[in-house]
């Protein structure tokens, strides 16, 4: 059950981990602010989300499990209301 | 060979990298987002050389509370800078600052590589006096914070509202006693407003929760009120609360509230316990809690004051 979770762990954490790093390379390489922010949204959320899921069986106890699912919480909504406050001072920027 | 001092160097090196990106960047707004990421990452810095109480001051104080403010500072300076092109810093200003920031940079690298081996310490001494006076604490930073160096906390308070008070004295005479100017939008837009009314409870739970966990964990009044301060920057942003005209008297008093709790409480030290901010033993956490718990209003008040910046409106409005 143990070799179990950690595999998952695993699995889980590395598969964020390409998250963060297709995100980071779309953020580099992608052609405009708005593209930029679509793979930027795709690692905060998917990837963080995947982490914070992978480091669940490794938390000390249930009070500790929870904060991590909160701070994934915050970060989904601080990420999505940026994402959108960014696209529309970009659209307003076009105009 | 372990990754860890790989790390480190790299973390390092992406401090120093983003010092020097904020102060080369051409575009003041480009400077200050250097400047927040800078914060973040010295944060990771304090994380790794084992001080979580610094780090969380550096992310919620240096990094974010500062940033906010630097954002506004920059927009303001903007708006001035299309009114009167003249009034912008001329070389010999500019290199004057340079080379005085240069002297303060040297002066601090000269002293920390001409420290004696090994370097002379207050540590032992405060953890003494923390373990006396203290007692009650399990967390020695706020125990240090609170009982071996009380006076310095109180002064700290004492800056910030100095430094609201100069805010203040900017703004124009006839505007004296009236609320600073909403912050940014002109009306509310929803993205924010759910980030705000989300965000916000969640927020103030957090603060109130770390102020409460600094006697015994890594936290603290600092950490608690600059999150408690951001929550109601967030919700000024949003325009679901204006900011309060400065004359108001709730806002003076929770503003003086944690010094002038302090320093109350450090002259009756002197009466009941012996000696100038002295804390009776037996019950020098409730009390050292209950200070702080003071703190953590001003805190929570003075920097949103010092974001919404000097009155605009007149008081008759």
């Amino acid at each position: 059950m143990t070799t179990l979770l950690e595999l998952f762990s695993v699995a889980a954490i590395s598969v964020g981990a390409f998250f963060f790093f297709a995100g980071t390379v779309g953020l580099l390489r992608f052609p405009d602010s708005l593209t930029r922010l679509h793979a930027l949204t795709k690692a905060d959320n998917l990837g963080l989300g995947l982490v914070a899921l992978g480091l669940l069986p490794r938390a000390d106890n249930t009070l500790s499990a929870l904060k991590l699912i909160v701070i994934w919480a915050l970060v989904l909504l601080s990420g999505a209301s940026t994402a959108q406050l960014i696209g529309r001072a970009l659209r307003r920027g076009r105009k | 060979m372990s990754v860890l001092p790989v790390l480190d160097v790299v973390l390092a090196s992406l401090v120093i990298g983003v010092a020097l990106f904020t102060i080369t960047a051409r575009d003041l707004f480009a400077s200050v987002v250097g400047y927040v990421a800078y914060g973040l990452l010295l944060a990771f810095v304090w994380i790794r050389l084992y001080a979580p109480d610094v780090a969380l001051t550096e992310a919620a104080v240096g990094s974010g509370v500062t940033g906010v403010l630097l954002i506004t500072a920059g927009k303001r300076l903007g708006a001035l800078k299309n009114a009167a092109p003249e009034m912008r810093p001329g070389l010999s200003l500019k290199i004057l600052t340079g080379v005085l920031a240069t002297l303060v940079a040297g002066a601090l690298g000269a002293a920390i590589l001409m420290l004696p081996d090994p370097p002379p310490s207050l540590a032992p001494e405060a953890a003494a006096a923390a373990s006396g006076a203290g007692a009650g604490l399990k967390n020695p930073i706020t125990a240090v914070l609170m009982s071996y160096r009380s006076f310095d906390t109180m002064l700290e308070k004492i800056v910030l509202i100095l430094a609201v008070v100069g805010v203040w004295s900017v703004g124009a005479d006839k505007a004296w006693g009236g609320a600073p100017a909403p912050l940014r939008q002109s009306r509310p837009y929803a993205p924010m407003v759910l980030l705000a009314q989300t965000l916000a409870p969640v927020g103030v739970l957090i603060g109130i929760h770390i102020f409460w966990t600094g006697a015994d964990a890594p936290g603290g009044a600092f950490q608690g009120g600059a999150l408690l301060a951001a929550m109601w920057m967030v919700t000024m942003m949003a325009r679901l609360a204006g900011p309060p005209r400065i004359d108001a008297q709730w806002l003076r008093m929770a503003m003086v509230a944690g010094p002038a709790v302090f320093l109350v409480t450090g002259l009756a030290g002197g009466v009941l316990a012996g000696s100038f901010f002295a804390y009776p033993p037996g019950i020098a956490k409730p009390v050292i809690l209950a200070i702080e718990g003071f703190m953590v209003l001003s805190i929570a008040t003075a920097l949103p004051m010092l974001v919404a910046g000097p009155p605009s409106e007149r008081p008759d409005q």
